[in-house]
């Protein structure tokens, strides 16, 4: 019987030949992370136990991305923690400030992942890797301690689902339009305990940039991991970033899937999930109108340079509504720097977007754009739960940036091409 | 330690991590200090009203979301007895076991126990029962392998031996 990829690389690092659905392996991990929330309760845990040493140091990563720049003196506090329990431990791949930004946008950008590896992250959101090929899953702060210590850690071999997506996209769809409508599709615990693995030409088509925001919502819909097979592309976009070797692992033909999903990608139009599920999905035709108070275009989702681009794109010429903030957050200073370089900062800049330094901010409900009551939000990160930005009564749509930058000129949720007309190509 | 028995408070479906514990107070890693904040953005009054060996009993995929271990922290700083769902999400179910916390699969007991019912549950004979009610429901023991670590405390109190030698 063959494997899906998931099981490959599961097998692989548990020193087996085949592993199957249930069973319980213990695997050995090729790189461990966590971040400013979760590192120091995993310290915290290591030092209860008088654990003074790790068991890699150049396989742990700290990235201080959720409440960067510190926003009061006790998240400043648990920065400070992290930064000294990594230089006490030789930890050298810790990142604040200088080249950093948000996790996941920087861990693949410095090569840190490859095709193949086996990634375990205190951060829901480490799922993002599978569109490099790669096995990766969140855990919480104790896992993760236990991981530091040893570079081992148990999984539960999970079933995995299959997701292709077939035909050419329409204009102003992107891979946020299409995990949106996966999680629309099978709902927020669809993937429970399971494996997603997408194909397809369609997915095949997209840029490494919107695979990476499909596979980062894998928990959006209860997901263990979401995974592609490294193609071509994905090498192409990895052989400047890292020097870990590069390889191409498919799944076996005969591999055995729970389920299996496909969905025409023409038929798709540019959708948002409403309030307070990510399940809670609309074509934006259905809900266009709907007045809004702020925008976010940003997060480990959809803060990439593809991202912008799009945003830049619609918002070139014209200005943010009036009755909006519009906040633009760069999900790392590469991103940053680069957008400055092909003259999106300025673009954005002169339509009247916020932009901020580099940090997961306002997707969390951390700080630099937190809602009031009864306040809108469109937002293209991945969360839309009930208090997620802000008061509990507040309100967050998630969509894609092309969505986004459409409902920030407006002042309400709009369709792209309610600001563009239908003549402008997709720059992407 | 085997018999629980408490009060129960009923929550819906998908009750997230970020309802648990909101992320404006993740600033601090203290169990008491989070549990001044349990379920604060699902009921505001919770964490006045929630009383030591209390119950929780919610619908499907409980826990969802963030992998923020603050979430069953502040539950168990709350001094909260155990929790019963329908389903749990995964990093949260992981979460609980690595911090000994007690939580129960039971997709019937969850649906049919009411607010404010007084629940036993028998750890050791895998049975919940509803005091109130006068009714009765089997659950599945934790799998050998995670009832080792839920039993021990806990990942790091099961592992301690391993650990000290790394």
């Amino acid at each position: 019987m063959g494997m899906t990829l998931t099981e490959k690389i599961l097998a692989e690092h548990a020193g087996r030949d085949y592993v199957e659905p249930g069973e319980l392996i213990t695997v050995k991990v090729d790189l461990a992370i966590a971040n400013d929330i979760t590192a120091p309760l995993a310290i915290k845990q290591l030092e209860k136990y008088g654990i003074d040493k790790v068991w890699d140091p150049e396989k742990i990563a700290l990235v201080m991305d959720h409440f960067f720049p510190p926003k009061d003196i006790l998240s400043a506090q648990q920065i400070k923690i992290s930064r000294d329990w990594a230089k006490k431990m030789g930890i050298k791949n810790y990142f604040e400030g200088q080249d950093s930004g948000v996790m996941h946008t920087i861990l693949p950008e410095k090569g840190f992942i490859a095709p193949g590896d086996l990634v375990m992250g205190a951060d829901s959101h480490t799922c993002t890797y599978g569109a490099l090929g790669a096995f990766s899953t969140g855990v919480g702060s104790t896992d993760i301690a236990y991981i530091f210590a040893t570079g081992e850690t148990w999984l539960k071999v999970p079933e995995t689902m299959k997701f292709t997506f077939y035909g050419k996209r329409q204009k102003w769809v992107g891979g946020k339009d299409f995990v949106l409508t996966v999680i629309g599709k099978i709902g927020v615990d669809g993937a429970l305990y399971r494996a997603m693995e997408y194909h397809g030409e369609a997915i095949k088509d997209l840029p490494i940039e919107e695979r990476l925001t499909i596979t980062n919502m894998a928990i959006e819909a209860g997901g263990k991991n979401a995974i592609m097979e490294a193609d071509e592309k994905v090498l192409e976009w990895l052989k400047d970033k890292t020097k870990k070797p590069l390889r191409m692992i498919k799944a076996d033909p005969d591999a055995k899937y729970c389920c299996e999903y496909e969905f025409d990608a023409s038929k798709i139009e540019p959708v948002v999930a409403a309030p307070n599920l990510p399940s809670n999905v609309k074509p934006v035709s259905e809900v266009a109108g709907t007045p809004i108070n702020q925008v976010f275009i940003g997060s480990c989702t959809n803060g990439r340079i593809t991202d912008l681009r799009i945003a830049a794109q619609i918002l070139k010429g014209r200005k943010v509504h009036p009755d909006v903030r519009c906040i633009v957050i760069p999900a790392s200073d590469r991103t940053y720097k680069q957008a400055l370089k092909e003259g999106l900062i300025d673009i954005l800049a002169e339509a009247g977007c916020l932009i901020s330094t580099s940090t997961c901010g306002p997707c969390l409900g951390g700080h630099m754009g937190i809602l009031a009551e009864g306040e809108v939000c469109v937002s293209t990160s991945n969360r839309n739960f009930t208090g997620r930005m802000g008061h509990p009564n507040s309100q967050v749509y998630l969509a894609g940036p092309a969505v986004a930058a459409a409902s920030a000129v407006l002042g309400r949720i709009a369709h792209p091409e309610e600001v563009v007309g239908t003549k402008e190509e997709v720059a992407v | 330690m085997s018999i629980i028995k408490g009060k129960v408070w009923k929550f819906g479906n998908d009750i997230n991590t970020d309802e648990i514990i909101p992320a404006r107070y993740l600033i601090t890693t203290d169990p008491k200090k989070l549990a001044e904040h349990v379920m604060e953005d699902a009921d505001p009054e919770f964490p006045k009203k929630v009383k030591a060996g209390d119950i929780l009993v919610a619908g499907k995929n409980f826990g969802c979301g963030s992998s923020r271990e603050h979430a069953p922290l502040a539950i168990k700083g709350a001094n909260i007895g155990a929790i019963i769902a329908e389903s749990f999400a995964r990093i949260f179910y992981r979460n609980a076991i690595n911090l000994g916390l007690t939580i129960i699969e039971s997709p019937e007991a969850a649906r049919e126990i009411e607010q404010g019912d007084i629940v036993e549950i028998d750890l050791e004979k895998g049975i919940i029962r509803n005091i109130t009610r006068g009714k009765e429901y089997k659950f599945r023991p934790l799998p050998e392998d995670l009832r080792k670590i839920f039993e021990a405390g806990g990942l790091m109190e099961y592992a301690k031996d391993r650990l000290s030698k790394t």
